[in-house]
């Protein structure tokens, strides 16, 4: 048998052109393979929208991507720096470059909103309390939250808790900003209000946004740059124009939201485990 | 070969977990002892901890042992009556109390009152993303959340098994001088002639050990809640159950530890 080689990860690299590259990356729960060797790259400044069905491994790639999942195989650059070899210091003081909103805003509860947002910075930097509470009035003022230091988590509505969950992924200003499903679970209006708040923050301070949805007219209003997922791999990754253009089946299926067809004949059961697509239904 | 098989896979679930309350402990014992980053800001969580662990747990724990000693008193008269040696009450309520009943009871209340709500408080933090809302801050779950638990416990476990033992004396107590040949001032005086250091320290060390299981055993269960606010439920149960085990397994081994060497 053939000695295996053994490669040791790279730790840096030079050439950082893209805020984030992710190259053949395989994510796994168990013994399933979730996400089958993607590779995408993000552009310093861009928003990045990552689309998919349920059970597409949208989450999966977004948890993987900010350190939340190991992966299995492959390697994420970010800033330049191969994320998942990184030694626990400078995974530190990456994460600490990254803000990462949740779907349900996963603020804490035993702290008020103030605290909240208050919190990485107390922990990570120098500043006394008082600059910290007027960088803390700032971020709130920016998500347009400003009176709320005091609320508890549990006093919002939904969408204040999404807001409030901004500013704490804002609190460190950080450059590459994550958002899971931002506007689920919210009326139209507070999820447009959501959207703008989206496009203000890359107007304003020309993050990296990375947005994983499956609302189509919010991916529509903020995205630059659109990749849809189904089953663990990438179908389509193109522009919002090109993604509307494309005429691959898949990608027609989900922009045009065509049901799956029903599984009526043990054939389409066959081919539905299989993974074919089945011819859509007009 | 099925039995063999399934002996092998417990014992190596069970070690994987004593191996995972090991981690957590080390975890926090490091964020404590060796790399203690904002110790103000650790030692205000701590304080919290200690109100909720150990100032807010007194009255039933006071109640608790009282009634304990009351009991203990009750059942060694009626053995000690038929041999005419009614004044070694006081000595078995003491011994039986500060080496034996006294920490286990505190901590049998401990785990009632704290270690379940460890385990729910991680659980729903967990169920929340909360856990994971600290993992991408940078923050470590183990540092912010287990190291102040455990510096509570570790303190307010003792406090807690001393201020035990002392009221399970007085319970004794009510006995010996109600229906026994003692006052008041014989009875702890006889209490006090009972005791060696010994007795009384052997409780604390085990009280201690106690503390850093019940604190383990806790946040471990609250780490490993699954999805679904359910297992924060299941959680707290499993971390009662297996604090409970957990503190009885580590009083064999110290008693055995203290009997064999003969620290006793």
């Amino acid at each position: 048998m053939a000695p295996e080689l053994i490669v040791k990860p790279q730790e840096s690299r030079a050439d950082g052109g893209a805020a984030i590259s992710v190259r053949n990356l395989r994510v796994n729960y168990g013994d399933r393979e979730i996400l089958h060797s993607i590779s995408f790259d993000i552009s310093p400044g861009e928003t990045l929208v990552i689309l998919g069905g349920s059970g597409s491994g949208k989450s999966t790639l977004l948890r993987t991507l900010v350190g939340l999942e190991k992966p299995s195989g492959g390697e994420i650059w970010i800033r330049g720096k191969n994320f998942a070899a990184l030694s626990d210091d400078s995974r530190d003081e990456l994460l600490k470059k990254m803000g990462m909103s949740f779907q349900g805003g996963a603020l804490f509860g035993s702290m008020t909103v103030g605290e909240n947002v208050a919190l990485p910075l107390r922990e990570h930097t120098p500043l006394d309390d008082s600059t910290i509470e007027i960088m803390v009035r700032l971020k709130l003022d920016q998500v347009g939250l400003s009176g709320f230091e005091n609320y508890m988590p549990a006093q919002l509505s939904g969408g204040m808790k999404k807001r409030a969950a901004i500013a704490r992924a804002l609190a460190m200003d950080p450059e590459i900003l994550f958002f899971d499903e931002p506007s689920a679970g919210l009326d139209p209006i507070i999820a447009a209000g959501i959207d703008e708040l989206i496009l203000k923050l890359k107007k304003a301070f020309r993050m990296t946004i990375v947005v994983v949805t499956h609302e189509l007219a919010s991916a529509y209003l903020i995205a630059d740059r659109m990749i849809l997922l189904d089953k663990g791999v990438i179908v389509a990754n193109g522009t919002t124009a090109e993604l509307q253009k494309s005429l691959q089946p898949r990608v027609r299926q989900f922009l045009d939201r065509v049901p799956e067809p029903e599984i009526s004949t043990e054939l389409d059961y066959l081919q539905m485990l299989t993974g074919e697509v089945p011819p859509l239904r007009r | 070969m099925a039995f063999t098989e399934s002996v092998g896979s417990a014992t190596i679930t069970g070690l994987a977990y004593v191996g995972g309350l090991a981690r957590i402990t080390g975890g926090a014992a490091k964020a404590l002892f060796v790399e203690p980053a904002h110790v103000r800001k650790l030692l205000t969580r701590s304080v919290h901890q200690a109100m909720a662990v150990g100032v807010e747990a007194l009255p039933i724990v006071s109640l608790i042992s009282f009634f304990i000693g009351l009991i203990f008193a009750l059942q060694s008269a009626y053995q000690l009556r038929k041999l005419g040696a009614l004044q070694f009450v006081a000595t078995a309520v003491a011994i039986a109390i500060t080496r034996e009943l006294g920490p286990l009871m505190t901590a049998v209340m401990v785990i009632g009152r704290s270690g379940s709500s460890f385990a729910a408080e991680i659980g729903t933090m967990k169920v929340n993303e909360e856990i994971d809302a600290m993992e991408t801050m940078a923050l470590e779950p183990v540092r912010f959340l287990v190291a102040p638990k455990l510096l509570a416990m570790m303190l307010m476990m003792p406090c807690l098994t001393t201020w035990a033992d002392f009221m399970g004396v007085v319970g004794g107590g009510l006995f010996g001088v109600t229906s026994g040949p003692f006052t008041w001032n014989s009875y702890f005086l006889a209490t006090l002639n009972a005791l060696v250091k010994h007795d009384i320290l052997t409780g604390l060390v085990k009280s201690v050990m106690f503390g850093i299981v019940i604190t383990a055993v806790g946040c471990q269960e609250g780490f490993s809640t699954g999805l679904g606010s359910e297992q924060v439920g299941r959680s707290t149960t499993s971390a009662v159950v297996k604090s409970i085990f957990m503190v009885i397994l580590v009083d064999v081994i110290f008693t055995a530890i203290f009997y064999f060497t003969g620290s006793d």
